[in-house]
């Protein structure tokens, strides 16, 4: 299952059929990991074919870095059975890390060294690397290239940690949080990257607390909390399910009494501030209460903007999964 | 920054994944560590500017308890033993601070993502230190040939393989301290142990100098191990079999024990 030798640069034909079309990408069974008396793992299942894009979501603490480093092979797991690519990670890792591109939470590089030599060094472990100064470039790092590592910004990292998980021409990519600390820009370059990735057959697989990313970004979309998985499918069957609760947002002005609100309505409505000024109302919406909502809010002189009526997004599924409230 | 699709074209990213050829692998890991190394103010003063210091300040000032001397030069004497506070300098405190700072931000979990086999990791940094330990002796050897250096033709031979030896073995205990513990308490450690070998460990004073039964200790240290070599044979133009034992029982129950305890964050 070697790939065959080719000048630097070229591709071998058959790449994309180094590995049998039988192997999922990841294919985790019962998996449990233990740290002392906590237990991080407890019992996760996880299929995800080859080919696609699949978006990790679940609060802190839920098990997404501990899963994402037991495929890695950096953790052993307690009990289940782990294939990344067919293979043992703990047992094979020495045939599948040339295979994988791997994008650690908080990145990793020498403090002293300089952007380039950092990815360099990373490809120069790989058969056919992707040209550094050119990757560098298009990740907005050209002007960074000598700069040290301890001096990059914190969204700078992210990129040379993604620019060092994606050099060797990975089959497969795992990346932790890959936007974290990002300003917008860089965040949309990355989701287009990761669009480039998909389209040219890399499987990636990410994790995430930006439901927005998850949506527009991923084939499938699993959900974990307490170690498992409580939901997966594609980000529409999600938001499909329970279609009938439609709701109706609209922003306006934070501190609007939604109790108000509710009173107005008819029995049996939920209305709702998710996050300050960002305003959901639940229940049956019909021409008669979106009308009630916007007379109400004209009788408290503010107007209601971005009104939208229609399914819950990402976002309210998994809040309504996970639970509303902050976990310590 | 542009939101222009054509950023990346389509095959870009197209799978071809493999290792790199081992040379490659170890040559680019190799260099890199050499070159960190060799442009971190901090471990340049520990490595070289310290070493240099003492080199110069103890073959022309009579401070030392040197023994008899008889009709060895100062230098002569100084030289060997600053030779070896230089080994233990680079290869065992700065290469235990260095890895204990690379783990607090990652290195070894992201180079160990890569196609770079654990073995290789280690190869190129022991590949790293002894160019290190070469380039200190070369700095080292000419200023004390300027000071009226002249060591025995015959031992430099045996002089290289105990730096060699030295090498290995004060590294093999640089990463058994530098891979096991927090930076702050690498940093703390690695400092502390360099002073208490360089003032007690049969580095700046000759064991015989020591009272009673700590002479017979120190020449079983690492630092007073290759101290002694190293004198025999610049000095002597000697092999001491002794130290080269010593120094090669050390590097093998380090590297035994640092292979069970070193962490990679």
């Amino acid at each position: 299952m070697s790939a065959p030798i080719t000048s630097r640069g070229h591709l071998p034909d058959h790449a994309l059929v180094l590995t049998p079309v039988t192997a999922a990408a990841v294919e985790i069974t019962g998996l449990v990991k233990r740290f002392g008396p906590t237990t991080a793992v407890d019992g996760l299942d996880l299929k995800m074919p080859q080919g696609i894009l699949l978006a990790v979501l679940g609060p802190n603490g839920a098990g997404k870095t501990t899963t994402v480093e037991v495929c890695e092979g950096f953790l052993r797991p307690d009990a289940g059975t782990v294939r990344v690519l067919g293979l043992d990670p703990a047992r094979d890792r020495a045939a599948l890390r040339p295979r994988i591109g791997v994008m650690p939470q908080g990145g990793g590089a020498y403090p002293g060294v300089r952007a380039e030599e950092m990815l360099r060094l990373v490809a120069a472990c790989a058969a056919h690397p992707l040209d550094p100064a050119w990757l560098l470039d298009v990740l907005g790092l050209d002007g960074a290239r000598r700069t040290p590592f301890k001096r990059l910004s914190g969204g700078q990292q992210q990129r040379l940690s993604l620019a060092c998980a994606l050099v060797g021409r990975p089959e497969l990519v795992f990346l932790d949080e890959p936007t974290s600390g990002m300003d917008p820009q860089a965040r949309r370059l990355v989701w287009e990257l990761l669009g480039a990735l998909r389209a040219d057959g890399v499987s990636v697989l990410l994790t995430t607390h930006l439901m927005e990313e998850a949506e527009t970004l991923a084939d499938d979309v699993v959900i974990v909390d307490n170690g498992a998985v409580i939901a997966q499918g594609s980000p529409n069957a999600l938001t499909a399910e329970h279609a009938e609760d439609a709701q109706l947002r609209f922003r306006a002005r934070p501190g609007l009494d939604t109790e108000l609100l509710r009173a107005a309505l008819p029995e049996g409505y939920l209305v709702r501030e998710s996050s300050p000024g960002a305003y959901r109302v639940a229940g049956l919406v019909d021409p008669q209460v979106v009308s009630t909502v916007t007379s109400w809010c004209a009788q408290q002189g503010v107007l209601a903007e971005e009104l939208h009526v229609g399914r819950r997004d990402l976002e309210e599924v998994f809040l309504e999964l996970t639970g509303r409230e902050l976990r310590s | 920054m542009t939101t222009t699709g054509a950023r990346f074209q389509p095959g870009t990213f197209t799978p071809a994944p493999g290792a790199g050829p081992r040379g490659r692998m170890l040559l680019a890991h190799a260099r890199l560590e050499t070159s960190l190394t060799l442009r971190h103010g901090e471990q340049i003063l520990l490595t070289l500017l310290i070493p240099l210091a003492l080199l110069v300040g103890l073959s022309l000032l009579d401070v030392l308890p040197t023994g008899e001397l008889g009709d060895q030069s100062r230098v002569d004497w100084v030289t060997p033993r600053i030779l070896a506070l230089a080994v233990m300098s680079s290869a065992f405190t700065g290469q235990a601070i260095a890895l204990g700072f690379d783990r607090r931000y990652g290195v070894l979990k992201r180079l160990s993502a890569t196609a770079l086999p654990p073995w290789l990791l280690v190869a190129g940094r022991l590949v790293a230190a002894l160019v290190v330990v070469a380039l200190q002796a070369l700095v080292l050897g000419i200023v004390a040939a300027l000071l009226g250096w002249s060591p025995s033709a015959a031992g430099l031979g045996y002089a290289v393989l105990l730096l060699v030896v030295g090498t290995l073995s004060f590294g093999a205990l640089g990463v058994l301290l530098g891979g096991a513990l927090r930076a702050e308490a690498v940093l703390a450690l690695a400092n502390i142990v360099w002073f208490v070998l360089l003032l007690a460990g049969g580095i700046l004073m000759a064991p015989e100098a020591l009272p009673g039964v700590l002479a017979d200790i120190v020449v079983l240290l690492p630092s007073g191990a290759l101290a002694e070599g190293l004198h025999d044979a610049l000095a002597e133009g000697t092999l001491a079999w002794g130290a080269v034992a010593t120094l090669a029982g050390w590097a093998l129950a380090a590297a035994a024990l640092a292979t069970r305890t070193t962490k990679l964050t």
